[in-house]
């Protein structure tokens, strides 16, 4: 097919010709400019959906107009216990500008509920095995009105170690228990608040995973699970979005749950930054000059500022969607309005695909993308951003761009340092590992304390991080790292490495064959491809 | 649901600064207010009070040192005394400054079949009450020697303290058939980097300068029970 034709497939998608411009690409903190090969096929994310101009209102007609529920106000009544449940900061991804939307969905549903005489309100972030969220986090989440009110008895983390405060609802008829925060079982309503970022989140999920155990996570975040899941990104081909669903359902039988959910648009960066998502080719001088700006800005930085500074780039999301009522319904139309920010027809997999790995990931904020969150990223949701079938033909090469440092955050990652150093030289076959170590870092005491009085990540957590990766592991041939400053990271991964992209793209062309079609995700980006012949 | 081990393994723990937040001073203060007579008491105290900045000066240098020193304080102190305040100084002094995440801690360990172990510079007959109250299985404390029935200011051997707890704890190990490699030490201080040094799992607790460097240089867990 001629060059000129394929250019036009889709507006997210660009060939790679003799007079294209170079590509950024993230390299952790860092952003390279990189010639990629003529033919490369570079996917971007979908042009931006307007926001709605007042979310406010959007959210107010939400929960006065739910899907099969009855409006909010009509389920309130003075006297009764209510508690509202949110999502953590891994989402969305970076943290969102302030007002953060949740703050804008508890000052609607604070505000109704006070109208209705419900004072027995409790706050409870729904952080399931992540971190728990720090005060300063927890206070811009919310704003500091509703913080100065509820902070610290009646806004807090969910505590999944904290027994006395824990409830078993039920199990489903496959055996899998659920036990959730007592609190929120025992409330008259529970009112979810969501952000569903990417279409993996929200729906059942938001309660039987954000509010649960352990024992009830470690059911459905186990290999296997991840394994029949093709992709975790299309819930309608994820079984762990089908077992997930079956706790739902538990859920939904002893509980009165309002889920409110809302969608955003991929507005990511600020002006200035909005550069880093867009097609090169297209740079006007003013981005030109913006882009010299930021790369002379970080060549100057060391790592630890550059990573403080992007920290500090709030993502500017909008509201796109925001509807309210029964969990299924809500979620089935948020959904919807996911895949249509997200979605990027491609037609045809690729033998080698380039992604960079910036540095965002849902659990490194404020914090070190350390070597397992680089493979949770490369492995699990880059690979898995796909519907239909991979992007990556089976036994096709990943080329991944990270300098893939041997750093760990002692405060948030304790367990994974472990997990990285100990386990890994021992092992990288998740069915062993979760077998033989899994439940010893789940009852760690040390992780179980630093878990629930810091702000460590759960023991048992890398272990999700690395089954999370056992999609992309069984379907990728090798993985190269291109930019690798040490040569112990990749080998623990069981990854190759290359001085630079030019050298890991000739490296796999020697294993894929000079006609090698080639792909390239533009991160950061969000967008799911749905890939057909 | 406890983890079936090949060998048994123990969790073992340094008291002062880890599990609760008074130290060996505390305990002598609350020993110097209750002494016989009012200018007895006024005389104990006001010499515990003057030590003080040297018992801090002889701790940074050493703790075998800081031992033979602090505990010549207690000299002529008769031993049914000490012992009758024994009671009041756990309800008074030590209980209520058990760390609040202490007892959850020790509470995990056992879950997952730990034996509990207590190494402390603390004199026995104070934290026998403690103890059990900790719910520990077996604890090793510092004895004073008495001659007929009072205090000499010595301390009989072993001295616990630095590399004495892990020499302790390597022995007690072999006699038990504890797994060091699977066991947990948990402590304060860097004078008892030789006993986290010799298990699988160290963990530096409420850790002083020193010991946080330590520890993230070496990638120990470091938590906080405060």
């Amino acid at each position: 097919m001629a060059l000129q034709l394929r250019r036009k497939t889709h507006e997210s998608i660009v060939y790679i010709d003799k007079d294209s411009a170079p590509r950024i690409i993230p390299f952790g903190e860092d952003f390279i400019l990189e010639y990629l090969p003529v033919g490369t096929r570079v996917i971007y994310p979908n042009p931006t959906i307007k926001g709605l101009p007042n979310r406010e209102a959007a959210i107010r007609y939400a929960v006065n107009h739910p899907l099969d529920a009855d409006p909010l106000y009509a389920q309130l009544r003075p006297g009764m216990k209510v508690t509202i449940a949110m999502d953590d900061i891994s989402l969305p991804l970076p943290p969102m500008a302030t007002p953060d939307l949740r703050q804008t969905m508890l000052e609607v549903v604070l505000d109704i509920c006070a109208a209705n005489g419900v004072d027995d309100i409790h706050l409870v972030i729904a952080n399931s095995l992540h971190r728990k969220m720090t005060e300063w986090e927890m206070r811009r989440m919310v704003g500091k009105k509703i913080f100065d009110e509820f902070y610290p008895d009646r806004y807090y983390n969910h505590d999944a170690e904290d027994e006395k405060n824990l409830v078993t609802i039920g199990y489903t008829k496959h055996g899998e228990p659920l036990r959730i925060n007592r609190r929120c079982a025992e409330s008259d309503l529970l009112i979810y608040l969501n952000i569903n970022l990417v279409p993996m989140d929200g729906g059942h999920k938001s309660v039987a995973v954000g509010l649960c155990d352990y024992e009830s996570l470690r059911a459905h975040h186990e290999p296997q699970t991840i394994l029949n899941s093709n992709s975790y990104m299309d819930p309608q081909r994820s079984e762990l979005n089908h077992k997930i669903t079956r706790l739902g359902k538990l859920v939904d039988e002893n509980l009165n749950v309002f889920h409110i959910e809302t969608a955003l648009n991929n507005r990511m960066f600020p002006e200035g930054y909005d550069i880093l998502t867009r097609n090169e080719d297209e740079f006007s001088l003013s981005d030109r000059l913006k882009w010299e700006a930021i790369k002379r800005t970080f060549s100057k930085l060391p790592r630890i500022a550059r990573r403080k500074l992007l920290h500090q780039i709030p993502a500017q999301y909008e509201l796109i969607a925001c509807y309210a009522g029964a969990t299924e319904p809500v979620h089935q139309k948020i959904l919807e309005k996911n895949f249509q920010q997200y979605e990027i027809p491609v037609k045809g997999q690729c033998d080698i695909l380039i992604t960079g790995i910036p540095d965002i990931s849902p659990y490194n904020v404020y914090s070190a993308l350390n070597p397992l969150l680089v493979q949770v990223m490369a492995l699990g949701y880059h690979f898995n951003m796909y519907r239909n079938k991979p992007l990556l033909k089976k036994g096709g090469v990943l080329i991944i761009t990270h300098p893939c440092f041997d750093e760990f955050d002692h405060r948030f990652h304790p367990s994974y340092i472990e997990f990285f150093h100990r386990l890994l030289p021992e092992s990288r076959d998740a069915f062993y590992l979760r077998e033989k170590y899994e439940r010893e870092f789940a009852e760690n005491p040390a992780y179980i304390e630093m878990y629930r009085r810091g702000n460590a990540y759960h023991g048992a957590h890398p272990f999700f991080m690395w089954y999370w990766g056992e999609n992309g592991r069984q379907h990728v041939g090798r993985v190269i790292v291109a930019g690798a400053e040490n040569a112990h990271v990749p080998e623990i991964l069981g990854w190759e490495r290359a001085d630079n992209l030019t050298e890991a793209i000739a490296m796999a062309r020697s294993y894929m064959g000079r006609n090698a079609e080639i792909t390239m995700l533009h991160q950061p980006m969000i967008g799911i491809c749905n890939v057909t012949d | 649901m406890a983890k079936s081990r090949e060998k048994k393994a123990a969790a073992f723990y340094d008291l002062e600064g880890t599990l609760i937040r008074t130290n060996l001073v505390h305990t002598l203060a609350f020993y110097a207010l209750r002494q016989q007579g009012l200018w007895q008491t006024f005389k104990k105290s006001a010499e515990t009070l003057v030590k003080l900045p040297a018992f801090g000066l002889v701790d940074l240098y050493s703790r075998n040192v800081f031992n033979e020193f602090f505990f010549q304080s207690y000299k002529g102190q008769s031993y049914d005394r000490l012992r009758y305040f024994a009671d009041e100084l756990f309800e008074k002094v030590l209980k209520p400054a058990v760390y609040p995440g202490a007892r959850d801690l020790i509470q995990k360990s056992k879950k997952i079949g730990l034996r509990q172990v207590v190494l402390t510079g603390a004199l026995d007959f104070t934290i026998e009450k403690l103890m059990k109250y900790l719910e520990i299985d077996d604890y090793k404390a510092n004895q004073l020697e008495f001659v007929n029935g009072y205090a000499t200011g010595r301390v009989l051997p072993p001295v616990m303290a630095s590399a004495t707890k892990a020499k302790w704890i390597r022995e007690y190990a072999e006699r038990e058939g504890i797994s060091l490699s699977e066991s947990f030490a948990y402590s304060d201080s860097i004078s008892d980097l030789p006993m986290l040094s010799i298990v699988g799992h160290p963990v530096a607790v409420n850790p002083d300068f020193r010991l946080r460097q330590v520890a993230l240089q070496h990638d120990w867990a470091i938590l906080d029970l405060t």
